[in-house]
């Protein structure tokens, strides 16, 4: 056992001393947090230029005030301009745009038209469209003539959110959303299908590295060949869980750092406290749901809100279990994948001979990135079941259903299934190894490694 | 009394006999050459001593006890294809292979420092082993295979890839460990080495062995009745019913002679025949060469 720690240690140790490996894995958390972050610094940084607006045209009268100053854009209603004239000079007037509105607007849907120098951000349009619509609808209500029209008006505003909660066997529920669900779905999946390639074929180009230069055949002379595979295969799993656990930690201090400098620092405090309540103010909806009985005024940022809900909901995965998972079908996962590569590095002479074997192992794994897909549309499915049950697919498939929820018992049956295989195909690949390692200039192919299967000593 | 034996081995490859009820003997410190042409099965034999593969059947044994997983420990390869890893540095390479062997690591580092002082080579020791020249590389191997100071230690082509003075300081080296007790297991086409180190070989050809013993031995038992004669002055000998001349030219007041009896007959006798044709300055036995010896079983055998 020694031997194969001290093999152990130089796999990891030239490995995580590569300066491809620290680049990797320092980069990489920055480009999995920039995609979180990211999008909430869009929704943030939105474009803050602030856009003066002028409104024309005949129908524009009517509709004198119905859009709303934001703080991102005034409206300014002009009247006997000349269209033509304003077009040229609109700019040097201090105009973003001209909003154009022709008297047909409540008969004919295009009779509105946003003229500008750039192409006008879409919640200005959203904005302009959804008070327009407002507008023309309080102004045919107003023509059947209902008495208390506004009030009624006011008091049927309602806005709808459906908000998912997860409640597990004893009652316990938490706040969810689908979204967040497929977006982890997504990334355990992929992050899988990528880690066990990736390292998987590290083995692969290791075996063949050791067996190209003849390197073999000295360490043979010290140790079994199993010690070897067993060796490399579990070394580079250490650099591949170093790799893991780094990308973990940073990602979550960047996500962390970024969310309470940023979010903080941008004009409303308290933003964890508060999604509940902006989204019950934003709602003008009364009604209280158990976590949310407080009801401050409704000054919030809606979108800023909106994001801290993502973060909250993201932590109301079962983190634990998706990280332990994720943890133990990596290992058994790269392991089964680990050792198919190291018996195929084996059997080759160079890596361009892998190719006619590298068809059949790659396909379980492309499949279970596809149903992993599909798990996201339908987690229920019993393709995904089955594919999550299936040793080669299912560490890709697993990591998909579990951010909406898995029984354990499948995860356990999954699990034991996993180790089953594992241990089988390390044993086969280590008696393909054995003989391939030494093995040179022979074509090989699947009948030849069936036949090294069953080669005694 | 031999320190390692094996015997009546035999291991086939699915229809292919590599080796067929092979037997060697090796005594203890001796240089002993195992050869054959290529593909005859000394690899195998190799691998099998190595414990990379086992026998079919047959028994191995090291020091009179039955050969054990542990005595790898024992036995130090230096294998005909030479490998190390290309981008590892030369000194945590060597310290890693000497790990691998059961050194610790002081004690490794220990007499890698006697060693690289030894073979001058302690300013490659920062050097990833892709920026030596071959001949760098075979040290760097050769020390690998002895450091672990191994009673058996076997040499698959140790002089390939060495100019001629560093091949000289390999030999010295090999000579020098046999001296400390090491017997050693020498494989090579190059028969002129055979001749100049080996005391005894075992000859394989496909999969059996077709001739072993002592070099010594074998080279007088394949004279065939040869003798080599040097005369001062130019003399021209012509054959007769004892002996005929194989070859014969003189060369600045030298003449040399090659002679083979053609019947039963004494040196003596001989000698006193020619010594009326001129002055004889030396006559020897004319021992053929171990090239020549492995070509003709090779080729008689095929």
């Amino acid at each position: 056992m020694n031997k194969v720690s001290v093999i152990i240690k130089r796999e990891y140790v030239t490995r995580v001393r590569k300066k491809s490996f620290i680049i990797m894995t320092l980069l990489a958390p920055v480009f999995m947090a920039s995609m979180v972050v990211l999008p909430t610094l869009l929704m943030l940084n939105k474009d803050k230029q602030f856009k003066k607006i002028a409104v024309v045209g005949d129908g524009a009268v009517v509709f004198k005030n119905a859009i709303t100053n934001t703080k991102d854009a005034e409206y300014v209603y002009l009247d006997n301009v000349d269209m033509n004239d304003l077009k040229k000079n609109f700019q040097q007037a201090g105009y973003y745009g001209i909003l154009y509105i022709s008297p047909e607007v409540s008969t004919t849907p295009n009779a509105i038209q946003l003229f500008s120098k750039n192409q006008p951000p879409i919640d200005l349009l959203e904005h302009i469209e959804s008070s327009l619509e407002k507008e023309i609808e309080r102004q045919k209500l107003l023509g059947y003539n209902i008495k208390d029209l506004d009030d009624i008006l006011k008091s049927i505003r309602t806005k709808v959110s459906v908000q998912t909660i997860k409640i597990d066997n004893s009652g316990k529920a938490t706040e969810t959303s689908t979204g967040i669900a497929m977006a982890v779905a997504y990334v355990g999946g992929f992050l899988m299908y990528m880690l066990v390639f990736m390292f998987g074929a590290q083995v692969m180009r290791g075996v063949i590295e050791e067996k190209t230069s003849r390197v073999v055949e000295v360490i043979v002379s010290s140790v079994k060949p199993v010690q070897l595979m067993m060796g490399k295969i579990l070394g580079i799993a250490l650099v591949g869980l170093t790799q893991f656990l780094i990308w973990i930690f940073l990602t979550a201090a960047i996500v962390g750092v970024v969310k309470t400098t940023v979010l903080k620092k941008s004009s409303v405090g308290e933003v964890t406290q508060m999604i509940p309540q902006s989204v019950m103010a934003d709602n003008q909806l009364q009604q209280a749901t158990g976590t949310t009985s407080a009801n401050k005024p409704a000054e919030v940022n809606p979108q800023l809100a909106e994001v801290s809900k993502m973060f909250d909901n993201a932590m109301n995965q079962d983190w634990l279990l998706i990280i332990t998972s994720f943890i133990f079908y990596f290992i058994t996962g790269y392991l089964l994948y680990a050792s198919i590569f190291a018996a195929i590095g084996s059997a080759v002479d160079n890596e361009t001979e892998t190719q006619q074997f590298m068809l059949p192992v790659t396909i379980p794994i492309i499949l279970g990135l596809f149903v992993a897909m599909g798990t996201m549309q339908n987690p229920e499915s019993s393709i995904s079941f089955w594919f999550s049950m299936i040793p080669l697919t299912s560490p890709i498939v697993m990591m998909a259903r579990i951010p909406f929820g898995v029984p354990y018992w499948q995860i356990a049956v999954s699990m034991v299934i996993m180790i089953i295989t594992f241990l089988a195909f390390v044993w086969m690949a280590a008696k393909v190894y054995r003989t391939g390692i030494l093995m040179y200039g022979k074509k090989s192919s699947w009948k030849e490694i069936w036949k090294w299967l069953r080669y005694s000593g | 009394m031999s320190l390692f034996e094996a015997r009546n081995v035999s291991k086939q490859f699915g229809s292919f006999k590599a080796l067929d009820n092979v037997s060697i003997s090796v005594p203890e410190q001796c240089i002993y050459g195992l050869l054959g042409p290529n593909g005859a099965g000394k690899t195998t034999l190799i691998r099998i001593i190595n414990q990379i593969t086992g026998p079919d059947t047959g028994e191995l044994f090291l020091n009179g006890k039955k050969l054990m997983p542990e005595d790898v420990l024992s036995i130090g390869y230096l294998p005909e294809e030479r490998g190390l890893y290309r981008k590892m540095k030369v000194g945590e390479q060597a310290l890693y292979f000497a790990q691998l062997k059961g050194l610790s690591k002081a004690e490794a580092m220990r007499r890698l420092k006697y060693w690289f002082k030894k073979l001058d080579i302690v300013d490659w020791w920062g050097k990833k082993v892709e920026e030596l020249s071959k001949g760098m590389q075979q040290k760097v191997q050769f020390i690998i295979t002895i450091l672990h100071e191994p009673r058996l230690i076997i040499f698959d082509e140790p002089f390939t890839g060495f100019d001629p003075l560093n091949a000289n300081t390999i030999k010295n080296e090999i000579l020098f460990l046999r001296e400390r007790g090491a017997t050693i297991i020498f494989s090579t086409h190059n028969m002129g080495s055979v001749e100049e180190l080996c005391d005894n070989i075992t000859l394989i050809n496909k999969a059996q062995t077709i001739l072993e013993g002592s070099v010594d031995e074998i080279r007088r038992n394949w004279a065939a009745n040869e003798y080599d004669l040097v005369f001062n002055g130019d003399v021209k000998i012509e054959g007769n019913g004892q002996y005929q001349i194989l070859k014969q030219e003189s060369d600045n007041g030298i003449s040399t002679i090659r002679l083979k009896t053609t019947v039963t007959i004494g040196t003596n006798e001989i000698l006193n025949n020619l010594m009326k044709s001129g002055t004889i300055v030396s006559f020897n036995p004319a021992l053929p060469s171990m090239n020549e010896i492995f070509i003709r079983v090779v080729e008689s055998k095929n």
